[in-house]
């Protein structure tokens, strides 16, 4: 058996090699994404105070600390069985959109991004944030680097630190923001929208206007019909921040819509011997291995997913663009990962006229941003949806509120076993007998994967034109072929 | 005069000393005039097997982050020493273990158990677990094996300077790398910092006599903002803790949890925290001692969050 090798991926947060084994006619015969790293918070969480989760498990990922600092947030609610201030819970959103504008933006820019906009079979040299660059021009530039510095900014002004802010207690935040501040978080947010839909005109006229890209977005090799996960508003529509948890078909229809603390009775996961990463599934369908369609318990999370389980988007713009997409990609649900990239660009979008909505909304100026719980800590679960997906926190405590048990459902994790197929689908279309594997196709392996904007182990965010990675190819007789 | 030759290297971390790192911001461009990065995973594509073609101390200074948690963290610590004329432990993780250096309450097996077997959303009869090599019907796959024990990078290379931080601020970052970029560089072992003392000297809250009839949890009181978190009865780590950080969590009203390690001189930061916990427990009394210590549930977690590895119990005795 002949095995490839892509070892480290680049352009994704954290470790993770994918391992291709070729057949004797020299086709795929499988393929295997590894996840090399543990670090074991469910166990070490035991003991601690409750209240001290938010900090501590946000140590998980240092490109997402919001995320997990907000679903431990939530999460100590529901154990001290408090419910904060309208003004704290607007804050905590305003924070989180902030947080989802700078971390969208990183992604489609630096991560992404580059694939489309230089082209999958651009030199590496180019196929990066600098290649970006000099597309895009200067200006353009010049504002990707302004937005995420000025909503860094906003972080640091709500949650007391720009990379793992602390203001997330049981019952509400421990700061609020002065007149001055508000002032300053407005013009952000405004420049933000702006930002948001100058970016989908770069995509509109980079990818949309070239038929290869659309064709490629399209393309079967791209395509996987699973399940879809995230959460939604009492409308049904996408939010970030709260809401219940909606899943869809393959079709498109409800499959099941349930509140956060009743997470069991729908997710469970998967162990495999060759990888430290868990595969979560449906529950009630199980798990029939990584497989697509409507018997398999696989569902996939992150932007496209939310959009898919969503019936539209709270604010009016991003509306517009959500109904664009849909009607360009011809309805719902859209099944092709390549179009993660575009429903992160919507997602931007809303993420800014949220931000802005909050930031004009009088109550934030409220001194009223705790409420002090009084209830004896048992149990509870928080949900949010991180920038790649639904995450869940779930604490059990004793009477004094430390941690006897918690559990975590990480967002990169809900998309483990799709990822894994996305790639090897992707390499068995692509790896043919006798064809060359060069740097393009290789490139165009990792464009299946890098849609979903992987966080593993949760860690860094690399810069582009890298494969963080690696990909190692043997053949049947098991001699390496191909190498980082 | 050549360009000095930076490595970067992360072992078992969140990724935030990398985003820390890029929060430096334009100042990259300076750097970039005076070094090339010949080595950075997240952002480069130079693979280990480059690393290991490289001459020996032929890496200027590798900044290393992350606690070393697994086998191929402590084989990549050991060759990029090895390639390296200046090694520095960038961060909580990589000076004293860090937050998943917590996990040295627990040992290999506990942890694999809780993870893979009974956490409640897992369905694993059968005990499954991850191993370091395992045959599939095509080959071997193969993942590094997963140690009992988190290590400090001290504990596993010599290091020359440290950059505390969880992440470290912007401006200890920058702070090392003028010293590096101008080729003024401290002694070696020097913690960096523009502060030696504690957070206290960072912080702009008023002090006045620390005395505690009774230690509060964070969600149970909302405090005074001028005032001393340590005297309204939080425990702020800011007194065990070396400044330089500018004291962010206090200003956001919460107490400082230790991340830039103990102040210049104490060996183990918790026991420096507890003394100071004990200076200002205002009684004589054993039994209202006893009654006001009771009150903290979590002793390691609350001064040993970033440091367990590094401390003088390094670890739990599991039974």
């Amino acid at each position: 058996m002949k095995k490839i090798t892509i070892d480290p991926i680049t352009r994704l947060e954290g470790h993770g090699k994918i391992e291709i084994f070729l057949n004797e006619a020299g086709e795929v015969s499988k393929t295997y994404f590894q996840v090399p790293e543990l670090r074991g918070f469910e166990r070490f969480a035991e003991g601690r105070l409750a209240e001290d989760m938010p900090q501590i498990t946000q140590r998980i990922c240092g490109v997402c600390p919001e995320a997990h600092h907000l679903a431990s947030t939530k999460t100590l609610d529901a154990v001290f069985h408090v419910d904060p201030p309208s003004a704290a819970k607007k804050l905590r959103e305003l924070l989180y959109s902030s947080f989802y504008v700078t971390d969208h933006t990183t992604h489609f820019y630096i991560l992404g991004g580059p694939d489309f906009v230089m082209g999958p079979d651009a030199p590496v040299a180019e196929r990066n944030i600098l290649g970006v660059i000099a597309k895009v021009g200067l200006e353009l530039a010049g504002a990707v680097i302004k937005t995420r510095k000025r909503n860094h900014h906003v972080i640091q002004m709500l949650g007391g630190r720009a990379v793992h802010p602390v203001f997330g207690m049981p019952g509400g935040v421990s700061k609020g923001l002065n007149a001055e501040q508000i002032k300053e978080v407005q013009e952000i947010a405004e420049e933000a929208v702006g930002f948001a839909q100058l970016s989908l005109k770069v995509f509109d006229d980079i990818v949309l206007k070239n038929k290869d890209y659309v064709a490629m977005i399209t393309s079967d090799a791209y395509t996987h019909r699973t399940y879809y996960m995230g959460l939604v508003d009492a409308k049904n529509r996408v939010n970030f921040y709260d809401g219940m948890v909606r899943v869809v078909d393959p079709d498109g229809q409800e499959f099941a819509k349930f509140a956060p603390k009743d997470y069991l009775d729908y997710i469970a996961e998967h162990v495999e011997p060759w990888t430290y990463i868990k595969f979560p599934y449906l529950k009630q369908i199980g798990w029939h291995g990584f497989k697509d369609g409507k018997d398999s318990g696989v569902y996939r999370v992150a932007p496209l997913a939310r959009l898919n389980v969503a019936d539209g988007m709270a604010t009016p713009l991003a509306q517009e663009e959500y109904q664009r997409m849909y009607a360009t990609l011809g309805g719902k649900p859209v099944h092709h990962t390549l179009a993660n990239h575009w429903a992160r660009l919507v997602e931007l979008l809303y993420a800014a006229e949220r931000m802005r909505e909050l930031s004009r909304d009088p109550e934030i100026a409220s001194p009223k941003i705790r409420t002090i719980p009084t209830a004896t800590p048992d149990e509870g679960v928080g949900i949010v949806e991180a920038p790649r997906g639904t995450l869940i926190h779930h604490y059990a405590t004793d009477e004094r509120g430390v941690i006897k048990k918690a559990n975590l459902i990480v967002a990169t994790v809900g998309n483990a076993a799709a990822f894994n197929m996305s790639v090897g689908k992707a390499a068995e279309a692509l790896i043919k007998p006798g064809k060359p594997i060069t740097e393009g196709l290789l490139n165009r392996i990792e464009m299946a994967w890098r849609p979903y904007d992987p966080c593993f182990g949760c860690a860094t965010h690399s810069l582009p034109g890298r494969s963080p990675i690696p990909v190692y190819v043997y053949d049947s007789k098991g001699n390496l072929v191909h190498k980082p | 005069m050549a360009k000095l030759k930076v490595a970067f290297y992360w072992a078992a971390s969140c990724g935030g000393c990398e985003i820390a790192q890029l929060e430096i911001g334009e100042k990259i461009l300076k750097v970039a005039e005076v070094a090339d990065i010949v080595f950075w995973p997240v952002a480069i594509d130079a693979k280990y097997k480059d690393v290991e073609a490289m001459a020996d101390g032929s890496i200027d200074v590798c900044l290393f982050n992350g606690a070393i948690r697994n086998s191929e963290q402590e084989h990549l610590a050991h060759m990029l020493r090895k390639k390296s004329k200046v090694m520095i432990a960038y961060g909580s993780c990589a000076y004293e273990g860090g937050v998943p250096g917590l996990a040295n309450m627990f040992d290999r097996a506990s942890i694999f158990e809780r993870v893979y077997h009974e956490t409640p959303s897992t369905n694993n009869k059968h005990k499954v677990f991850p191993e370091p090599s395992h045959k599939v019907h095509e080959g071997v796959l193969c993942i590094p094996e997963f140690n009992d024990t988190v290590k400090t990078l001290r504990q596993t290379v010599d290091v020359d300077y440290i950059i505390p931080g969880c992440p470290p601020e912007e401006k200890t970052t920058w702070l090392a790398l003028t010293a590096l970029i101008e080729g003024k560089l401290p002694p070696k072992g020097t913690v960096i910092t523009d502060n030696v003392k504690a957070v206290c000297d960072d912080c702009p809250r008023k002090r006045d006599v620390k005395k505690v009839k009774k230690v509060y949890r964070t969600y149970e009181i909302i405090t005074d903002p001028e005032i001393c978190l340590l005297e309204q009865g939080l425990l702020c780590a800011g007194v065990a803790t070396r400044g330089g950080c500018g004291a962010p969590c206090p200003q956001a009203n919460m107490p400082c949890t230790g991340c830039y390690g103990p102040v210049e001189g104490a060996i183990d930061q918790g026991a420096h925290f507890i003394s100071a916990m004990a200076s200002v427990i205002d009684s004589k009394d054993p039994d209202e001692i006893q009654k006001i210590i009771d009150d903290i549930h979590d002793p390691v977690g609350t001064v040993y969050r970033y440091s367990l590895p590094d401390s003088l119990l390094r670890r739990a005795r599991i039974q």
